[in-house]
């Protein structure tokens, strides 16, 4: 057990530092950052904003690591949650309890993931162009839903998800904790990870060896509708109302690059999802940091580019073996993670 | 029939009969004034699909063209505002830029053997992030060459016009075309879509054509910025966002199959014109909202998807039994 503890805390290791030190130099600029504050009931400061804000793509990149360890790639979760934050302000509006609304809008997002997971799974169309279609069609769809307009909504229940708290800790927050937690304890203490990694490494030799292929396929897409569907959830109770427009506009892309972040590879194989967690809270402390910090929000994307771009060249085989005093600790250490595991 | 121009003749008969259907409900449509706007408004779209065509044809993909579109416009504006060069002199440092980061864009693909879906959303981070830096206001250019440029226009029987950006466009696919399928490089990207293992056996230069095709990408985002300043007279860092998005659309609806190795430069423009048929309908329609033209291009490309899984499926097929 102490073992198996190790190994994790190993794989976690390079995400844990680069938060701690994006952390740090927030702090540095910004005085106050680490303070915490008790009010009405509700924990507030900017470790809690960024924790809250950064719900969505922490909910997205649970389902996207799931679906790039299949070896495949959803781009159409930022159309998803549009729909589904659509499809969420229609229900209320049309007088449908909570109960009802969050059925219904799950649902859809369930469906999305159907439709996606169908394309990959049995019409065997590459996972970029399959959710493709999605992506471009779901802003369409979603604008048809709430005819164009931002459909606003007062229902107390609703706007409970996006700005309550709960246990001190704002709604959202608790959401993508719990979701996630149950997530990774489903596909680590069951057989499924594995499956799912066996699957992403090589399809065919796994099906040949008797795992249902096609059935996770799908399962992969479902989940990552799901998770869409609750962010899509979030995001419109936050504003209080469904933009088709602009909900969850680009995330699937900050989601990748949560996953990516997180040590998972584009290529398929071995995934963790609190690597992904991690990955996605280090890209909303850049943004909120920036914000923090006095930066003009303008180099917020080239500071991300940077990033990428830095993490691919760490990545590259090409790279690791051209500078082998620099790479010699970190795949040593890696190594060690994915021997105890 | 070769299978090969199967997709091709589905896209040109689809925009035959549509086009035919637009005719019977507003006879109108058939003039050469809609046939000169249609080349007009989808000028610069359609320069960059012919760089995304190379670029998918390879087996690839590119991801940065819509942020390189904007940050030329945003660089024209602030270097036309700022400075007192000429605008053809702007143009050439613009076409340099882009040209030189589509080539960075290709080396760090093949140098450091990145899948070119990370590398090029990165260079789309870059590409916006950099517009943003040089200015988040839209900015007016009011160069008294602009004016000419945009003057410019060959009268077509009937009242249309061919403006200089829908000629360039034009122009832009012919030259395209040319390079596809006359010249070495064209046969190399052909080779490199089929197969990077089996290229490289072929003797083709894998680096240099990569770094090639991604640098021909990003001069023709080039090209199609400097046409979509030409078409808006301003810089916006926030413009043509998703861009990409509908060239890879045109793409697809063009016939070209999405692994690499089989397709038309010609076809994607029928792609083009087939999306713009769509908003003119819409258009001249009045009652239908603008959201149906993106739910009918992405019906259209599931379409199409289907139809090159199904030729694949009867291509395989076909071998097998040979």
């Amino acid at each position: 057990m102490t073992a198996t503890l190790k190994a994790y805390a190993l794989r976690l290791l390079p995400q844990v530092i680069a938060l701690a030190v994006i952390l740090a130099m927030v702090s540095v600029a910004f005085p106050g950052f680490f303070r915490l504050e008790m009010q009405n009931g509700r924990l507030y400061g900017s470790l809690i904003d960024i924790l809250n804000r950064g719900a969505p793509v922490a909910l997205l990149a649970i389902g996207m690591t799931v679906v790039i360890a299949t070896k495949g790639i959803d781009l159409s979760v930022g159309a998803v949650m549009a729909i589904c934050g659509a499809v969420a302000a229609a229900a209320i509006t049309s007088g449908h309890s909570l109960a009802m609304t969050l059925v219904i809008t799950l649902g859809t997002g369930i469906v999305c993931g159907l439709w996606n997971g169908l394309l990959v799974a049995v019409l065997d169309i590459q996972p970029i162009i399959a959710t493709l279609v999605l992506m471009v069609a779901g802003r369409g769809i979603a604008q048809l839903i709430t005819e164009g307009a931002i459909l606003t909504f007062n229902d107390a229940g609703l706007i409970f998800i996006g700005s309550g708290s709960f246990l001190g800790l704002p709604m959202p927050v608790v959401i993508w904790l719990v979701f996630g937690l149950l997530v990774a304890l489903l596909v680590r203490r069951t057989a499924l990870g594995l499956l799912i990694e066996a699957l992403g490494i090589n399809r065919r030799a796994s099906m040949l060896s008797g795992v249902s292929t096609g059935v996770l396929l799908i399962a992969a897409y479902v989940l990552s509708g799901l998770c869409a569907a609750i962010a899509g959830i979030i995001a419109a109770a936050d504003i209080r109302g469904a933009d088709a427009n602009n909900a969850g506009l680009w995330l699937e892309l900050d989601a990748i690059l949560a996953v990516v972040v997180g040590g998972t590879s584009l290529l398929g194989g071995r995934f963790s999802i609190a690597a992904s967690l991690l990955g996605a809270l280090i890209i909303q402390s850049i943004n909120t940091g920036i914000l923090l910090s006095g930066f003009p929000p303008e180099f917020n994307l080239i500071i991300k580019a940077a990033i990428i771009v830095l993490i691919l060249v760490i990545q590259s085989p090409r790279a690791q073996s051209a500078f082998v005093f620099l790479s010699r600790p970190r795949a040593a250490e890696k190594k060690a993670g994915q021997e105890a595991k | 029939m070769n299978p090969r121009y199967l997709p091709l003749t589905a896209t040109v008969a689809i925009f035959l009969i549509a086009y035919a259907i637009c005719i019977a409900q507003y006879p109108n449509m058939l003039s050469t004034r809609v046939i000169g706007n249609l080349l007009t408004d989808n000028a610069f779209l359609g320069i960059a699909a012919v760089g995304m065509t190379f670029v998918i044809l390879s087996g690839g993909i590119d991801l940065s063209i819509g942020a390189v579109i904007a940050f030329t416009g945003v660089f024209l504006a602030v270097l036309l505002q700022a400075t007192s060069i000429h605008p053809l002199a702007a143009f050439v440092l613009a076409l340099a830029v882009t040209t030189a980061f589509g080539a960075l864009m290709g080396a760090i693909i093949h140098h450091l053997e990145m899948p070119p879906f990370i590398v090029t959303l990165a260079g789309m981070f870059l590409a916006r992030g950099m517009a943003f830096v040089l200015s988040i206001d839209s900015i007016p250019i009011r160069h008294p060459f602009y004016a000419t440029l945009k003057g410019a226009y060959y009268k077509l029987p009937g009242g249309g016009r061919i403006t200089l950006i829908g000629g360039l466009m034009l122009l832009t696919f012919a030259i395209g075309i040319l390079i596809a399928h006359r010249t070495r490089f064209g046969a190399n990207v052909y080779a490199l879509g089929g197969g990077a293992a089996t290229a490289r056996l072929m003797g083709v230069p894998i680096g240099r054509t990569t770094v090639l095709i991604y640098a021909l990408s990003g001069f023709l985002a080039g090209l199609s910025g400097i046409v979509f300043s030409l078409y808006t007279s301003a810089g916006y860092s926030l413009a043509t966002v998703g861009v990409e998005l509908d060239a890879i659309a045109a793409v697809v609806i063009g016939g070209t199959l999405l692994t690499g190795g089989s397709g038309f430069v010609a076809g994607t423009l029928v792609g083009i014109l087939i999306q713009g048929l769509i908003q003119t309908y819409i258009t001249f329609d009045g009652s239908l909202s603008s959201w149906w033209t993106k739910i009918l291009i992405g019906l259209l490309l599931f379409a199409f998807i289907l139809l090159q899984k199904g030729l694949i499926h009867v291509t395989n097929r076909r071998r097998r039994y040979a």
